[in-house]
């Protein structure tokens, strides 16, 4: 069905409706208990998908509006109690949310509906509400406009008078009365007038406005709810009159109508249809060719948050006029209020960038809300018991986090049902309960996020991953490893344990990309497993993309950041305690600890300011589990860093994660922590390598 | 946006050029690249970048990386006094617009002349310059050598295409 550009953007806000109704239908069905369930859930999940229903009727995607209907039925029988509750009915139920939210894809994205695969899921929809019928023979015929339900009131037509009065600003609100109409005559034969003497003169005629109501005479055997069902998306937009009539009555009113309408009935719908082109072209420029990517360019906001960022702009334009007065004219005495106004300009710009972060930032439940499904789909298929808490899904994450956030979690959540949690009567065998646990958790913690996949599964296999990681070369034979290394073994590229690849994991590519992807969200991924008992995934991740807390270090002349978040600690060294490795390599002993040491003036080929008084402060980082120290001249200040690409204008630069504007104007160079320790070494070996062809 | 303008670009010239000097010789470049002039004031260094990148300035909050024309094209002196510009021009690559700032020894002349007098691909020795050459006019007895400032960026893509297909 071909999107009308016209109503793209209505269509939008009903697809993302509808997107949120099949997600509440989901978590509905999920949470319903068989055989006992809670009538609030249920009607919960029926008004969803009326909602979806009606509006696809509206704007005429009969075949979703025909298909969920079926759904509604089910529903509503299961809410007047006539429909048990059981396993395979909700089963039937996700599926047909399923193929309700395809069906609403292909809409959205113009495709071909595939009608043949809903096919069995139709029919088996179809053969459950007959039977139904038949069981329940003597019940009441269900109020709903398609149903053909009751043969013997098709004989006697009964004549309807509708009086739809819609006040002038029905039209913006994308409601079209010709769609109104188009679906009134699909219970019966319609005939419609229009009363143009409301209509103003033509240059005061605003084409947005609708000033035209209508007499409408329906011969159909409905009831009076499938008529005002028709007019439910403009309750409270217009005057609604509808009265059934005897066929004196009618005849009467008919021509009463004919005498003071001199206008053509035929004319109705062109006025109403004059409307809408002209709201297009008022708002088609803007979209332009932006339609395609707009996709998930929104972003649904609390209002309490835009508030917020309204009132703070509000004092900023206090404090703006304030200060102009200073610049206005300049007094001395009036250096105080000068620094008062400053040091308030500064307290609001702050709040002010807090406010607009704020504003993208989504609870992480948009993510976790997936799970139950995922985890009951996945549990059945493995033939597995598996209990799933979520906790702290209200916590807070930036948007872009959050997307690129979920394909990770998936992952791991799946890895945990398929190799962490074990067969019902492995766990019985080992004293523990029948059911496996998945605890998924996030927390805010200092500036981060921690998200937390928890099962109370076998535990890692140390042996297996260490014999594994031996066999594919990435650990020598004889290497002595921590418990706490060989666990994170798993993060290596090409590693899986499963002896057979499943299609639920095992290819061996999972653990490797979850870890890159969310290194590349500059956030941590560590795993602690606790043999017999369970294993622990905990992801940190900054709370955003665009800011983070920075220390400024000197690096002979230059400024550079390096993320607070990633720093253990600094020392002040003396240069006895660096030891050299076979010549080259540093090393400085932590505590009980050997790390290595990268000299950044080197390693960026910075010349030392002062060639007696080398570096001599080490700052010590941890990324990916691995510490080192990273030799620097100076301490500077902590700060707030806004991040700027250098990519943008430049090209990515191996060993920097992007650029800062100082409070002078300068650019300082943010480190990449993650990736400054390989990026150091071979940049020493290619210019060494270098020179010695320069030399030779 | 960017793949319109690039066809804009290249489907419109103005036929105005601005030259600038390089050691003792006059370059131009399409006015409608150039996005502004301003004073030689210092760069951040970037690591590990070849010697004609001189680093990066913050122009506006944006991060702006800053090329020295004559190292690029090794002349001999690359001097920095009174008269060392920055000329700041949009160039295009892949669909991609980057922001650059030249520095060059002085700013010349707008000159208008018709785009066809160019005489285009001399093949010149030095190759460090041949890429980058559009084309040659005489302009008043004098030589201005036409410079296509997207080829200057095209280079970047390639090194980052080569290190993400070796990554």
């Amino acid at each position: 069905m071909a999107i009308d550009e016209d109503l793209k953007e209505i269509y939008d806000i009903f697809f993302e409706e509808s997107a949120e109704g099949l997600e509440v239908m989901e978590t509905g069905l999920l949470s319903l208990d068989f055989g006992a369930a809670d009538l609030d859930t249920i009607n919960d999940i029926f008004r969803a998908a009326h909602s979806i229903k009606g509006g696809a009727g509206t704007f005429g995607f009969m075949g979703v509006s025909a298909f969920t209907h079926g759904v509604e039925t089910i529903m509503d029988q299961m809410r007047d109690g006539k429909r048990d509750v059981t396993e395979e009915n909700v089963q039937l139920l996700l599926e047909s949310v399923d193929c309700i939210g395809t069906m609403l894809e292909c809409i959205k994205n113009d495709e071909p509906d595939n009608a043949e695969q809903r096919k069995p899921l139709e029919t088996r929809i179809a053969t459950l509400l007959e039977g139904s019928e038949q069981a329940s023979g003597n019940s009441e015929p269900e109020p709903v406009a398609e149903d053909p339900v009751s043969e013997s009131q098709a004989i006697e037509k009964k004549h309807w008078t509708i009086t739809f009065t819609p006040n002038t600003e029905v039209l913006r609100t994308g409601n079209d009365p010709v769609l109104l109409f188009q679906e009134l005559q699909s219970l019966g034969e319609l005939s419609v007038k229009a009363n143009l003497t409301n209509i103003p003169d033509f240059d005061e005629l605003d084409p947005e406005e609708l000033h035209v109501s209508w007499i409408l005479q329906l011969e159909a055997n409905c009831t009076e709810s499938q008529i005002s069902e028709v007019f439910t998306w403009v309750t409270g937009q217009c005057d609604l009159e509808i009265k059934e009539q005897s066929d004196q009555d009618r005849a009467e009113s008919v021509s009463d109508e004919n005498t003071d309408e001199s206008e053509p009935t035929q004319k109705t719908p062109q006025t109403a249809q004059s409307a809408p082109p002209a709201k297009a072209a008022a708002g088609g420029k803007d979209k332009g060719g932006s339609t395609k990517s707009r996709e998930s360019a929104s972003i649904r906001v609390a209002i309490d948050k835009v508030d917020s960022l309204l009132n703070l702009v509000g004092e900023l334009v206090i404090t703006q006029s304030m200060l102009r007065r200073f610049g206005d004219s300049y007094d001395p005495e009036s250096l105080k209020e000068l620094r008062d106004g400053l040091s308030q300009l500064e307290r609001h710009t702050r709040e002010l960038q807090e406010s607009a972060m704020q504003i993208r930032m989504l609870p992480i439940n948009s993510s976790f809300n997936r799970f139950p499904r995922l985890v009951r789909d996945l549990s059945t298929k493995l033939g597995k018991k598996i209990d799933l808490v979520v906790s702290g899904e209200h916590t807070e994450v930036d948007k872009t986090v959050l997307e690129k956030l979920n394909d990770p979690l998936v992952h791991l959540v799946r890895n945990s049902l398929d190799h962490g949690i074990e067969m019902p009567d492995t766990r019985v065998a080992n004293g523990k309960s029948e059911n496996g646990t998945l605890h998924l958790s996030a927390a805010h913690e200092g500036g981060n996020v921690i998200i937390k996949v928890e099962d109370d599964g076998a535990g890692l296999n140390r042996e297996k991953i260490l014999s594994k990681a031996i066999q594919k070369g990435i650990v020598l034979a004889n290497e002595e490893l921590s418990e706490e290394r060989i666990d994170n073994l798993i993060f290596q590229p090409g590693f899986s344990t499963a002896d057979e690849v499943s299609d639920v994991s095992g290819r061996g590519v999972g653990m490797d990309v979850v870890r890159r992807n969310i290194l590349d969200l500059g956030g941590r991924i560590r795993v602690q497993s606790n043999p017999g008992n369970g294993t622990s995934l905990r992801i940190s991740l900054p709370l955003t993309l665009a800011i983070l807390d920075g220390q400024l270090v000197r690096i002979g002349s230059e400024v550079f950041v390096i993320s607070v978040l990633s720093i253990i600690e600094s020392v002040q060294l003396t240069k006895a305690q660096i030891k050299t490795v076979s010549g080259s390599g540093d090393v400085f002993k932590m505590r009980d600890q050997y790390i290595p040491v990268v000299r950044a003036s080197e390693a960026f080929d910075i010349e030392e300011l002062d060639k007696n008084n080398p570096a001599d402060i080490l700052v010590i980082v941890e990324s990916e589990n691995t510490k080192f120290g990273i030799l620097v001249n100076e301490l500077l200040e902590q700060q707030q860093i806004v991040i700027k690409s250098i990519e943008n204008n430049y090209k990515k630069v191996p060993g920097l994660t992007g650029a800062t504007i100082l409070g002078d104007g300068r650019v300082a160079l943010i480190l990449d922590v993650a990736g400054f320790q390989q990026t150091a070494d071979r940049i020493k070996i290619s210019r060494e390598s270098s020179s010695v062809a320069q030399a030779a | 946006m960017n793949n319109e303008s690039n066809i804009d670009h290249q489907l419109v010239s103005s036929g105005e050029f601005l030259t600038f000097i390089l050691g003792d010789e006059e370059y131009g470049v399409d006015i409608l690249s150039v996005q502004g002039i301003q004073g030689w004031t210092g760069t951040t260094r970037i690591p590990d970048a070849p010697d004609y990148m001189l680093g990066v300035i913050n122009l506006r909050g944006a991060i702006v990386p800053i090329i020295d024309l004559r190292v690029k094209f090794e002349l001999r002196s690359a001097k920095f006094n009174s008269t060392t510009v920055v000329i700041v021009v949009k160039a295009y690559s892949s669909e991609k617009e980057h922001i650059i700032g030249l520095v060059v020894d002085a700013v010349s002349e707008v000159y208008k002349f018709d785009v066809d007098s160019i005489q285009r691909n001399p093949e010149l020795s030095n190759e460090q310059v041949n890429d980058f050459v559009e084309g040659l006019i005489s302009i008043d007895e004098k030589m201005v050598i036409i410079l296509d400032i997207n080829k200057l960026a095209s280079e970047w893509s390639l090194d980052a295409d080569q290190q993400e297909s070796a990554a």
